[in-house]
Parts: C-alpha cells; sequence; structure tokens
C-alpha cells in the first residue's frame, strides 16, 4: 500500500480569486442531492454558450483529462458557502488542490469532504505552475505525490514543497472518522453547556417559535 | 492581558477542547434556507440522526422563489421541488419554516434581525456566507457549509479552530449622500478580497458607532468578500433600541438581565488585535464597482483604471481580463456607460431605511425608458412597512418593479436575470462572473447611487450631493 495520501497527475488553473460562482454556478444549485456536479464543473469556462465545449479551457484539453491535483492561484474558492463547490471538483475527480490561500468556509468544506486544500507560499506555487506548464505534454512528468504525514507535495522532477495543515484537519483527512460522531462523544459537556446557559443566560435558550 | 469582542463570545461558547487547534463551539441559533440544506437533512436520514434542538432553528424559503409571486412553482419546477424537500423535512424534524406564503418570511438574513432572534454574544450560523451580517448585533455569525449544517442540527456545536482579530477603524464623520455600502466598499477595496482571509473583523470608530443597525448590518454583511470569516460590531444603545419589544427579543423581565450582560460584550481597553486598518471617514466618497470582484472598486467620480497602472504583471493581467469582461476602457469617464438593469434588494441592501433612502433619491424622477428596474423588499414585513410609508408608490410611479421578497437577482437562481452582455447597477454584494447570469456585467453601489443610475440611464457621473442623498 502507498505511504502517500494521493499520486496524480496535475493540471494547471493559473488563475487567482476563482470564485465559487466559477466553480458551480447557481443554476446548478438547485437539487436536492450531493451527486450530479462534476459535468457542472467550472461550466462557464468549460462550455460555450451553445453548450458545445471550449476547447481553449484547460480541463477540455486532452492531456489534462486525467488529472486529480488542481494546481490553482491565490484566494482559491472565494465567495459563497456552497459546498457543491467542493463536491463538483471531487465528483470530476479531483482529489487535491494546491493553491497560495484559499478562502475559510471553502477551505472548511474541503476537508469535511476529503478533498485536500494544501497551501504552499506564492514562491513555492510559482515554481509548481512552472514545472506543470514545462511538462504539460507528459502526464508522468506532471505527477505529484502528496505525502499527508510530512506535509509535502513531491514532484516528478524530485523537487519538495511543504504545505500548511492545522493538525486536526490532517487527522481528518487522515481517519475514516465521523465528523460529527466525533462531537456526539462530548454529549454530556454539551448538556451541561446548556443547562448552565440556562440558568445563567435564559434569554439565549430558544423557546417553541409558533410559526 | 485583555480580549477582544470576539475572543469573548468564543470563550463564553467552548464545551470542550477537542486537540490542540480544536474547540467544539456551542451554537446558540442556526438559520436555514432551501438551497444548501435538503443534503444535510438527507445525511441525518441516512445516518439515523434527529435534531438536537428544532426550536433552536429557524428555516425560511428565500434562494430559489419567484418575486413575482407567492407560488411555490413561481420560480419553475425544479425550484418546486426543492422549496417541497424543505417543508417536509421542516415538518419530519419539528423545524419551525417561514414557508413562502408566511407573513414574517424574508432573506434569512433579513429575518432574524428584525423578529429579534440576532442577539449581542450569541454564535450564529447559516448555510449562507453572508451570516456575518448578524454580527452587527455583536453576535459572531459566520456562514458554514452543508456538513457543518447536518452537524450543527445533530449536535448544536461545531468544530472550530480560533481565528486572528483585525481591527477596522471607521475615523470622523461621513459626508453627506455616503453611506455604509460606500464605506464597506472602500474597505474591501482598500484591504482586499482575500486581506481578511483567516480574521474575524470588529468594526469601530465614530462613523461606525454613528450609523443605525441597518446600516451596520450593511457593513458586516459583506465582511465575507474581504475573506474574513465573520464581522462584528459591538452593542450599544442604538442595538438594544433596535431590540426592545422584537417578538423574540428577551421578554420583559429579561430585558433589563440580558442588556446589562449585553453592555460587556466590547473589547477590552488593553485587548490585542492581529492587524488593524484605518480609514478616514471624511474622504470616502460614494463607491462603485468596476470590476469582477468586489475589491475592484472605486469612487463614483474617479476614472477607469488603466492596468499598466498596476505593480505586477499578474495584477495588469486580472485588471485587464475584468475591464474586458465589463466592456470598460481604461481612463473613461462612467458616465459614458449606458446602464441595462438596476436591482435594489439582497441581504445587504432590501431594509426599510436602505427603500427609504433610495425612495428619496427618486424625487420624482422617472426610470430611463431603456432601463430595467427591480425594488426586492428583503421580507414580507418590510414591505408591507414599506407600502404603508408610501415607499412603494414612489417606486411604481417612478416605473420601478415592485416585487415580492427574496433573493432574487442577487444571486440569480429564479428567473430574475441579467441576460448576458448586459449591465447592471445592483445593491448586492457580489459583482463576480456570471453572479446575475452568464456574460452579465454587474457594479456594486448604494441604493442611492442605484437610483440614480436607473433614473440617469447611465452610470451616473459626479452625482449632486444633498441631504437626503444623491440625484
Amino acid at each position: 500500500m502507498s505511504n502517500y495520501f494521493h499520486q496524480g497527475a496535475a493540471c494547471p488553473l493559473a488563475v487567482d480569486n476563482v470564485d465559487t460562482d466559477q466553480i458551480i454556478p447557481k443554476q446548478f444549485l438547485t437539487g436536492v442531492s450531493r451527486e450530479g456536479f462534476g459535468e457542472a464543473l467550472f461550466y462557464d469556462w468549460r462550455y460555450r454558450e451553445d453548450g458545445t465545449k471550449n476547447p481553449d479551457f484547460v480541463l477540455n484539453k486532452p492531456q489534462f483529462n486525467e488529472a486529480s491535483v488542481l494546481v490553482a492561484g491565490h484566494n482559491f474558492g472565494c465567495g459563497s458557502s456552497r459546498e457543491h463547490a467542493p463536491w463538483a471538483l471531487a465528483q470530476f475527480g479531483f482529489k487535491v488542490i494546491v493553491a497560495s490561500s484559499f478562502a475559510d468556509i471553502f477551505y472548511r468544506n474541503c476537508i469535511n469532504n476529503k478533498l485536500l486544500p494544501a497551501r504552499v507560499t506564492a514562491n513555492a506555487l510559482e515554481s509548481i505552475q512552472q514545472s506543470i506548464s514545462d511538462s504539460a505534454d507528459s502526464q508522468q512528468a506532471r505527477q505529484i505525490s502528496v505525502d499527508l504525514k510530512n506535509q509535502e507535495l513531491i514532484l516528478a522532477n524530485g523537487e519538495v514543497f511543504s504545505f500548511e495543515l492545522a493538525f486536526s484537519d490532517r487527522e481528518q483527512l487522515l481517519n475514516d472518522n465521523d465528523f460529527i460522531g466525533m462531537a456526539e462523544q462530548y454529549a454530556d459537556a454539551i448538556d451541561r453547556y446548556e443547562d448552565s446557559r440556562a440558568n445563567d443566560a435564559p434569554w439565549f435558550m430558544p423557546q417553541s417559535f409558533a410559526v | 492581558m485583555g480580549m477582544t469582542l470576539y475572543e469573548k463570545i468564543y470563550q463564553q461558547h467552548k464545551v470542550a477542547t477537542m486537540n490542540d487547534s480544536t474547540d467544539l463551539l456551542y451554537i446558540d441559533f442556526h438559520f436555514i434556507h432551501e438551497v444548501t440544506s435538503p443534503q444535510a437533512f438527507a445525511g441525518l436520514k441516512q445516518a439515523g440522526r434527529d435534531v438536537r434542538n428544532p426550536v433552536a432553528t429557524l428555516a425560511t424559503m428565500d434562494h430559489n422563489i419567484s418575486t413575482q409571486n407567492r407560488r411555490i412553482d413561481g420560480a419553475g419546477d425544479v425550484s418546486r421541488q426543492q422549496l417541497t424537500a424543505l417543508k417536509q423535512h421542516c415538518d419530519e424534524f419539528r423545524i419551525p419554516l417561514l414557508d413562502i406564503t408566511h407573513r414574517d418570511q424574508g432573506i434569512v438574513h433579513v429575518i432574524g434581525p428584525e423578529q429579534g432572534i440576532t442577539q449581542p454574544g450569541m454564535t450564529i450560523v447559516c448555510g449562507d456566507s453572508h451570516t456575518s451580517t448578524h454580527g452587527a448585533f455583536g453576535a459572531l455569525a459566520f456562514g458554514i457549509g452543508t456538513s457543518e449544517v447536518e452537524h450543527v442540527l445533530a449536535t448544536q456545536t461545531l468544530p472550530q479552530q480560533r481565528a486572528k482579530s483585525m481591527k477596522v477603524q471607521v475615523d470622523g464623520q461621513l459626508p453627506a449622500g455616503v453611506t455604509a455600502k460606500d464605506v464597506i466598499l472602500a474597505v474591501i477595496g482598500k484591504v482586499g478580497t482575500a486581506g481578511g482571509s483567516g480574521y474575524v473583523v470588529e468594526y469601530c470608530g465614530e462613523a461606525i458607532e454613528s450609523m443605525d443597525m441597518e446600516e451596520r448590518m450593511t457593513i458586516c454583511n459583506m465582511t465575507i468578500e474581504m475573506g474574513a470569516k465573520a464581522g462584528l460590531i459591538a452593542p450599544d444603545e442604538v442595538t438594544f433600541s433596535y431590540l426592545e419589544g422584537r417578538p423574540r427579543a428577551p421578554s420583559a423581565q429579561q430585558w433589563h438581565r440580558a442588556k446589562a450582560r449585553w453592555k460587556t460584550l466590547k473589547s477590552d481597553a488593553d485587548a490585542t488585535f492581529d492587524k488593524t486598518v484605518v480609514l478616514d471617514a471624511g474622504s470616502i466618497r460614494p463607491q462603485i464597482t468596476w470590476g469582477t470582484s468586489p475589491e475592484q472598486v472605486m469612487a463614483l467620480t474617479d476614472r477607469v483604471p488603466d492596468p499598466t497602472q498596476f505593480d505586477t504583471s499578474d495584477l495588469q493581467r486580472s485588471v485587464a481580463d475584468a475591464l474586458h469582461y465589463m466592456g470598460l476602457t481604461p481612463g473613461s469617464a462612467l458616465q459614458d456607460y449606458p446602464v441595462d438593469v438596476v436591482f435594489i434588494g439582497s441581504c445587504t441592501n432590501s431594509r426599510l431605511v436602505d427603500l427609504r433612502q433610495a425612495a428619496a433619491v427618486v424625487k420624482g424622477g422617472r426610470v430611463a425608458p431603456h432601463v430595467r428596474a427591480l425594488v426586492v423588499p428583503g421580507s414580507a414585513q418590510v414591505k408591507r412597512e414599506a407600502e404603508a410609508e408610501g415607499l412603494a408608490d414612489i417606486f411604481k410611479a417612478a416605473g420601478f418593479e415592485w416585487r415580492e421578497p427574496g433573493c432574487s437577482m442577487c444571486l440569480a437562481m429564479n428567473d430574475d436575470i441579467v441576460p448576458a452582455g448586459k449591465r447592471c447597477v445592483s445593491t448586492s454584494n457580489r459583482n463576480f462572473e456570471g453572479r446575475q447570469g452568464r456574460m452579465a456585467r454587474t457594479h456594486l453601489a448604494s441604493p442611492a447611487v442605484a437610483v440614480s443610475a436607473a433614473i440617469h440611464g447611465y452610470l451616473s457621473s459626479t452625482p449632486l450631493v444633498s441631504g437626503e442623498g444623491l440625484i
């Protein structure tokens, strides 16, 4: 079994401030399930107005159709809290997003969906982008291995770049813990908190709201 | 050492320490709507979990509804399915719902404050990034994703990592005709769209303290647009008088005790902020965005920027791309550009005070013949009050469409869409590419500037400033 969290070919999207409206436009938020978002990823960039694919967009280029690591820009995922954005990225096939910064809510949504938001320095990002661009036609040369325990990205050319990740986020990605189950272990503490709150600040405890 | 307001609220809500970097925080109140909740309910059912405290959540229909009528299928069948799912889930899990015909229905971040649910010192979450709005009351309020919606429904808590603190101080008094929307756009222009990332922002200073609650909500609403987690304003007498007597505010017998507690909710004099940003209120002019990010903003009287004047090649490229998308020429004046659509509404600017500001600018004018202009009140209550005051009549007489409450053209999930290539002046909060419709061009501005644009028919040049606003 591999020691790596993920190994896969990278795809460059060297655009800063990519917002969640671009990642998954609002007309695709009307469903009630978590499925079916991959085809709508970057819809306005991937498709022309007549519905045909835009051949100039990076994800439509044949050499990138197996990519599972998206190397983005600065402030990736800004805007709305829609978790549909990481759903779309994951369902398209991405396992890792590399950027020099992520919007806070998007970052959290990624962690909760086992999608790694790997935050690197601006200089490191530039080097990674350059390396991918230089080897655009070779999937093997664009391979990135992700060592989650040591928080390192290992490029095919041997270059190694560290990325930032909070301890608890790393644990959540490494382990198959039930996100809600973790909090349910503190059920007694939650009960105690509510009891003390009811005495200390009763106006905070919501009463039945007759609507 | 002293504590910031954020640190106080965070500390007061800590249920447990989960590990070195994460605490379990108690969530006092949770708002949900039709778009980001269905999958959360599905997750609960799949895991066989119940909602821990149904009355600590309130549901409303707002994002995906028609603003032309109150039919559940008014925005189409796909929308109807989502709205029906919300109703079924609320029935099943005993969650109160303000459905499309309810007298208190409205945009989620409008109804919370007007009902008195939003109170100082609370923690409030919603599957919507503009939850930061509620921070105007000195509540720690932030947007969450659907997995976290499910977590709050199941446990009434959320794992959290402590954010850094930023102080944004707006000193002095605002010039006549300059609004809260202009202030927050100026702040975002200075801090940048990612400058607040990892921070909770506290707004202070004379200009902030002199604002009414609706204006403070506009400020906190757009905190997310600079990347920050939440925005806060310390509660004061303005806050208390707004809340007193509202349906869900503390009862008369608890009021004095609550108010005494709320008065302690301010940053200590010796509190340390990780970052401080200071603006001079007197130098702020009416603002309008020129690009495809809220940070790409300028004074209404300035000229469209030239990409070559920016420092780095990356910035030059992104500015050039934005100008190309927006159809603007570097160095040109805004009065050269005709407007096609004007939208007054959204959780940023759809409250009664906003509509009063807008109506004051109409002053007997008429919407230009080539402009389609909509006014969408933020809630059924705002709509009733605006109609009772005669504001609706002013708008209708001037040629504005007077709509039912909802999110509408802010995110264009329903049928309120800006056509491709058309230019919209909008009182909403985001001007991203395609936000209001594929290839739509959005300029964010205050209600006063938006009305001025609707009447002049152009991205107005130097507006005349009067005591009542812009004309």
